[in-house]
């Protein structure tokens, strides 16, 4: 079976790319991205809840979520300006990572509508160096570990 | 019987893929390595010799210490390096497509 979401990532570039096709009309993939309510529901995973504290859907505006752990403590967060704002076609946004020591990178969301019942998003992101990407790629690598380190430590301490 | 090491089976375990994301940045002694993990030091050798015999790990002897370092031509040929990171957006493809579905009904 073919991959529903690929990555295109050159060697020794600064930039990547995701694409990923839809079962869905383009309009609803895009008021994904862009309604709170949804964005929170689609982001939410199972370590983490997704709250968005301010999003303006406007040239110039900014956005800028958190996410949560089980305890209400925010774990993530992150923001951006958005450059560009076409409803379902394009969205141009910055996105920074709160409190790390990457620095912005630009991102631009190509929605396309392929049928009226499906679409394709392509997400290309740059960023300001070759070492910032792969570190950037190579992050749910090293937080996948991190995170099978703690279900080790809460399954270890049940049983102690 | 002596079983041949696959690169899968070498990334399949947590430490090794730690080691990996290690020695990534820099070029490590087998001590500089060990110190990073609680594990016994025999343990980390054995995962250290794992990564090395299926070639994801260079050796080179450096007075009385072997260091360590990334075999990027190996890397390369396990684009799963990034694998993570394309499973981590699925995910999420997923559960939008999922959550648009239902909103989709719902309306």
């Amino acid at each position: 079976m073919e991959l529903k979401t690929k990555i295109h990532a050159d060697e020794g570039k600064s930039d990547l790319t995701i694409t990923r096709e839809f079962d869905l009309p383009v309009e609803l993939v895009f008021r994904a991205h862009v309604e709170p309510d949804l964005f929170e529901q689609w982001m939410s995973h199972e370590y983490g809840t997704v709250r968005v504290v301010k999003f303006e859907p406007k040239k110039h505006g900014g956005w800028e979520f958190e996410t949560a752990g089980a305890d209400g403590t925010v774990m993530f967060s992150a923001n951006g300006t958005i450059h560009e704002f076409v409803p379902d076609k394009k969205i141009t946004r910055t996105f920074e990572m709160d409190g790390s020591p990457f620095d912005v990178q630009l991102e631009f969301l190509d929605f396309d509508g392929l049928s009226a019942e499906t679409s394709r998003l392509t997400i290309h992101s740059i960023y300001r160096s070759v070492e910032l990407r792969d570190q950037m790629l190579k992050l749910p690598f090293a937080t996948g570990l991190s995170m099978a380190h703690d279900r080790l430590q809460t399954v270890v301490a049940k049983l102690i | 019987m002596n079983l041949r090491r696959d690169v899968f089976q070498a990334i399949a375990d947590p430490t090794r893929r730690a080691i990996l994301v290690l020695v990534a940045s820099q070029s490590m002694t087998a001590g500089a390595i060990a110190s990073n993990f609680d594990t016994a030091r025999p343990t980390v050798s054995k995962h250290l010799q794992i990564l090395t015999e299926c070639e994801l790990l260079d050796q080179e002897q450096k007075g009385r210490e072997v260091v360590y370092s990334l075999n990027p031509k190996k890397m390369k040929e396990i684009a799963d390096f990034i694998e993570p990171f394309r499973k981590m957006w699925d995910e999420r493809f997923n559960k939008l497509e999922a959550v648009m579905k239902k909103y989709k009904q719902g309306k």
